[in-house]
């Protein structure tokens, strides 16, 4: 059958499925395209670590190269790898995982995410999850086949997704809460009572919570709960955690995913045929990282805990109102002072000042008055950027 | 406090004002804990890490093995403290292994450093003998790379 509009020129129709047409796209794509044209910018703008993954780590990977460890590993991931995992889980967060049938090998969290999704949603299903949110959680969910349903966030309850919000809009088609706590784009970080709370809702509505707890290393001064971990919610719960952020290493494209054996066995299904496995030397380094990792995750959150004070204070000091994020790499300052709009702010502080970072939209409507920062950015740069955005949003204060 | 430390080992040239933003310790805190470190000898100095081979300046670095004799009472203390006063030796550790005192010597040429170790050092009366190994290029020190910083490579927006 031809398609409409190929039958007098040969051109093609588009072939491009619904499913696909009705996500937008990234609105961080739209804004690389500008970016990329500019040299000289200081970016706030990342969403990964600025060091370089820890060389023993680097170094674990190439020694296995070298060693010929180039194939394919098991579809779950390496045994010795998952074995590893099942040890963090238990130490970190008390949880005892079967490393055989309990925990999935990813490529990152975002597979990890995909698979998930795929793997419980039917048709027309309905995810709840926070606004704003890191990109990819409402556009996997409507790739999926599902419903993204947002909870509108605020900054005076510090980006926190609160139950009731949640119960409000809980219906006969909600299959999941999806939360990421530490969060991106905001910093915020739940407590363990204000999780309880949800997990109680997960319990009495009989729903899933799939957790992407890939910052749960980087927290400031509170304590990261696992949600996992909380009372009866180990069966419930779809864990998803890489080593992109705590371990800088965003490049590698590995993470896991640690729930009950049903799950996994569904989520290996769609990921043996769409991923077989996660790569080789990814795994080797991962392995290396969970082994001996952990003094270079103290040293790199120390020194995020340095700059974290000094861009929030900074953005204070500058009259952008910043509540304090406590977790992942994150400021997320108010802008509405300048009485421009997310985008504006963003685009005519990378043209003004050279300054980037994005705007709080790119990740759902109420971060809308917000810009995220990261301050994964050396301090120098950190500086330079706030003497940078003061000048800025002096001569844009709404009058 | 150790926070305080950490931040200055990095960048001795952070204000108080900087250093009490970055760790939340009052200013005057900082200020205080700072003075007295300097005061016990706790931080020791501030000194910077120069490239001079970039300036174009000649320096000879060498690093000199040394087995000595340990004497009665004092061990290695009196010897190490001859060697440390002499201003060309720039480190002096006691090692274990196959020597005694490691240290660092810094000269304007080859001949500087030769003289110094034969005429100094070696006719010390505990010292048994000397290996002196002339260091042909730095790669790194104190933590830091030398040559060209390598940039980053991250892209500038990233989710």
């Amino acid at each position: 059958m031809l398609k409409a509009g190929s039958m007098h020129t040969n051109v093609p129709g588009s072939y491009i499925s619904e499913r696909v047409n009705n996500i937008p796209p990234s609105g961080i794509r739209k804004f690389f395209d500008l970016l990329s044209s500019m040299e000289g910018v200081i970016s706030l703008g990342v969403g990964e670590p600025d060091f370089v993954t820890p060389w023993h780590i680097q170094e674990a990977a190439i020694y296995s190269l070298g060693k010929g460890y180039t194939m394919y590993t098991s579809n779950q991931g390496l045994p010795q790898f998952r074995q590893e995992v099942a040890g963090y889980l238990e130490s970190h967060c008390g949880l005892s995982y079967n490393p055989e049938s309990e925990v999935l090998i990813t490529v990152g969290v975002s597979e990890g995410l995909d698979l998930a999704l795929r793997a419980i949603l039917n048709q027309g299903d309905e995810v709840i999850m926070p606004d704003p949110c890191y990109v990819a959680y409402p556009a996997c969910v409507s790739l999926a086949g599902g419903i993204p349903v947002l909870v509108p966030t605020t900054e005076e309850n510090e980006f926190k997704v609160l139950a009731n919000d949640i119960e409000q809009r809980i219906t006969q088609r909600t299959r999941a809460i999806l939360i990421g706590y530490p969060a991106n784009p905001t910093g915020a970080v739940m407590a363990k009572e204000e999780l309880a709370q949800i997990a109680n809702l997960a319990q009495r509505h009989d729903l899933l919570v799939i957790s992407d707890e890939v910052y749960d290393q980087l927290v400031y001064g509170v304590e990261h709960t696992c949600v996992a971990s909380l009372p009866g919610m180990k069966e419930r719960t779809i864990l998803l955690n890489g080593f992109s952020k705590a371990y800088a290493m965003t490049g590698w494209r590995v993470g896991y995913a640690a729930a009950r054996q049903e799950v996994i066995e569904a989520m290996t299904k769609i990921h043996q045929y769409t991923m077989l496995c996660a790569p080789i030397m990814g795994q080797m380094a991962a392995i290396e990282a969970l082994k001996a990792g952990n003094s270079d995750v103290k040293a790199m959150l120390s020194e995020y805990g340095r700059r974290r004070r000094v861009i929030v204070k900074g953005l204070r000091d500058i009259g952008l109102s910043c509540f304090e994020p406590r977790g992942a790499f994150y400021a997320f300052p108010s802008i509405k002072s300048t009485g421009l709009t997310s985008e504006q702010f963003a685009e005519k502080l990378l043209i003004e000042e050279k300054v980037a970072v994005v705007p709080g939209t790119a990740f759902g409507q109420c971060g809308e008055g917000y810009v995220r920062c990261c301050y994964a950015a050396s301090l120098p740069e950190i500086e330079e950027a706030l003497k940078k955005m003061g000048r800025f949003v002096k001569k844009h204060r709404k009058l | 406090m150790k926070q305080i430390f950490e931040a200055l080992e990095q960048d001795a040239r952070l204000t108080p004002e900087q250093i009490s933003t970055m760790t939340g310790i009052p200013t005057a805190e900082v200020e205080k804990t700072i003075k007295k470190a300097e005061k016990d000898r706790v931080i020791l100095k501030y000194k910077t890490i120069i490239d001079w081979d970039k300036l174009g300046e000649e320096e000879v670095w060498a690093f000199v093995e040394i087995k000595v004799v340990p004497q009665r009472d004092v061990g290695f203390d009196a010897i190490s403290e001859r060697i440390y006063r002499f201003p060309q030796a720039r480190s002096v550790y006691l090692a274990s292994g196959a020597y005694d005192l490691a240290i660092l010597v810094a000269g304007k040429t080859m001949q500087e450093i030769a003289v110094f170790v034969s005429e100094k050092l070696a006719p010390l009366n505990t010292v048994q003998g000397t290996v002196t190994h002339f260091i042909l290029k730095k790669y790194k020190e104190d933590g830091e790379i030398f040559g060209g910083g390598e940039g980053t490579k991250r892209l500038p927006v990233t989710p």
